[in-house]
């Protein structure tokens, strides 16, 4: 059932405070903390990080208050450049990577709090279990009726095109998160990360499964809870469309009819 | 204790999505006119005494186009309840129970509102 109101478990209470000891450029940064050890409520803890100590993102923020604020802060990162997508969090009310959204572009303090509407395993790292077990159900590899060739397999350079917007998906999760559809229904509704993906196949020349793709999406949860709000598109720290893709696949559903 | 990916299959596709969105867009195309047509017609009413507005009512066209968004608006009105039950209602038993009354009472309006225009225009 839809939940408007936080249950009184996850009601985030007043934190601690925690202050640089370099005073360059000083910045407040409120971040979600939560430890499923200690039994108690969520609560918001307050840093004034030295912006002129660290890098410009507010990844480089993230790692500053780790190393020298409060070891105890927990959240994923990898790469540093937008590619890996594990420091994907809600910076500023908005789904997007910490390491490629610059500090300087936030007006006013800068909240971080996990991506919406997961489970917390601690802090900024959200359970990802079923997103990934939603990317895994649209069996995101090529499938093909003939054999394989020596060589690749081959493609026009027109078809290559039509996975442009579609191969740089990085599932970093930012649009099902962001997605009310998938807030109310994750446990159904495969969400825009996993449908986007599954239209990478789907519009790829090279695999015959188009039809029992589109026969596994032809449900009124797995697909038709996307009611094009556009949260996903919005959102995407990769500039995708993935409100498109579901689209293009609703039309290919329709087509074959 | 079950493993994620058995979950999200769950018990497979249900193959219905597709049709319930087709119809969902083209009553709502087809309503277009329809609706316009009936407001206008309605407001022209107001004023009017019994035995005009039973006339109008008479009319063939005027009684084959009010049956006609008559049904389509509760078709399309049952069709929408359906979404909005499907997106917040998560219990499965509850929310088939609604499905079910909703329907039953979306569509019994439908009838009823055909059925008496076809009286007036019958009779």
């Amino acid at each position: 059932m839809a939940e408007f109101r936080l249950p009184a478990n996850s009601r985030i209470t007043k934190g601690k405070k925690h202050t640089d000891a370099s005073d360059g450029r000083l910045r407040t940064v409120k971040v979600y903390r939560w430890n499923p050890d200690s039994g108690e409520n969520p609560r918001l803890d307050v840093y004034r990080v030295d912006l002129n100590a660290c890098g410009p993102m507010v990844l480089d923020v993230l790692i500053r208050i780790k190393n020298h604020l409060d070891s105890t802060l927990t959240f994923r990162r990898s790469c540093r450049e937008g590619i890996c997508g594990s420091c994907a969090m809600n910076i500023d009310g908005v789904n997007t990577l910490a390491c490629t959204m610059a500090a300087e572009d936030i007006r006013g303090d800068i909240n971080i709090y996990p991506l919406p509407h997961m489970a917390v395993v601690k802090d900024l790292v959200p359970d990802m279990s079923n997103f990934y077990a939603q990317y895994a159900s649209i069996q995101p590899w090529l499938q093909a009726d003939t054999p394989a060739p020596e060589r690749e397999r081959l493609q026009s350079e027109e078809d290559r095109s039509k996975l442009d917007g579609l191969y740089e998906c990085i599932l970093c999760a930012c649009c099902s998160t962001s997605c009310p559809s998938y807030w109310w229904n994750s446990d159904r509704y495969l969400g825009p990360a996993a449908l986007l993906q599954s239209y990478r196949w789907i519009a790829d020349s090279r695999d015959d499964a188009t039809g029992e793709r589109l026969d596994q999406l032809d449900d009124a949860f797995r697909l038709y809870r996307c009611h094009t709000i556009m949260n996903c598109t919005r959102t995407c720290p990769k500039s995708l469309n993935p409100a498109k893709a579901i689209a293009e696949i609703k039309k290919r559903i329709a087509r074959r009819k | 204790m079950k493993n994620p990916l058995a979950r999200v299959k769950g018990s497979g596709a249900s193959g219905e999505g597709s049709h319930h969105w087709w119809l969902q867009r083209v009553t709502a195309l087809a309503l277009v006119p329809l609706v316009v047509w009936f407001m206008f017609s309605i407001v022209g009413q107001v004023g009017k005494d019994l035995e005009t507005v039973r006339t109008w009512i008479a009319q063939p066209h005027v009684a084959v186009l009010l049956v006609l968004s008559l049904s389509l608006m509760f078709y399309h009105g049952q069709l929408g309840m359906q979404v909005i039950i499907d997106d917040y209602v998560h219990r499965s038993g509850l929310r088939l129970c609604c499905l079910r009354v909703t329907r039953v009472v979306l569509l019994v309006s439908g009838f009823a509102g055909a059925f008496a225009v076809l009286r007036i225009a019958l009779s």
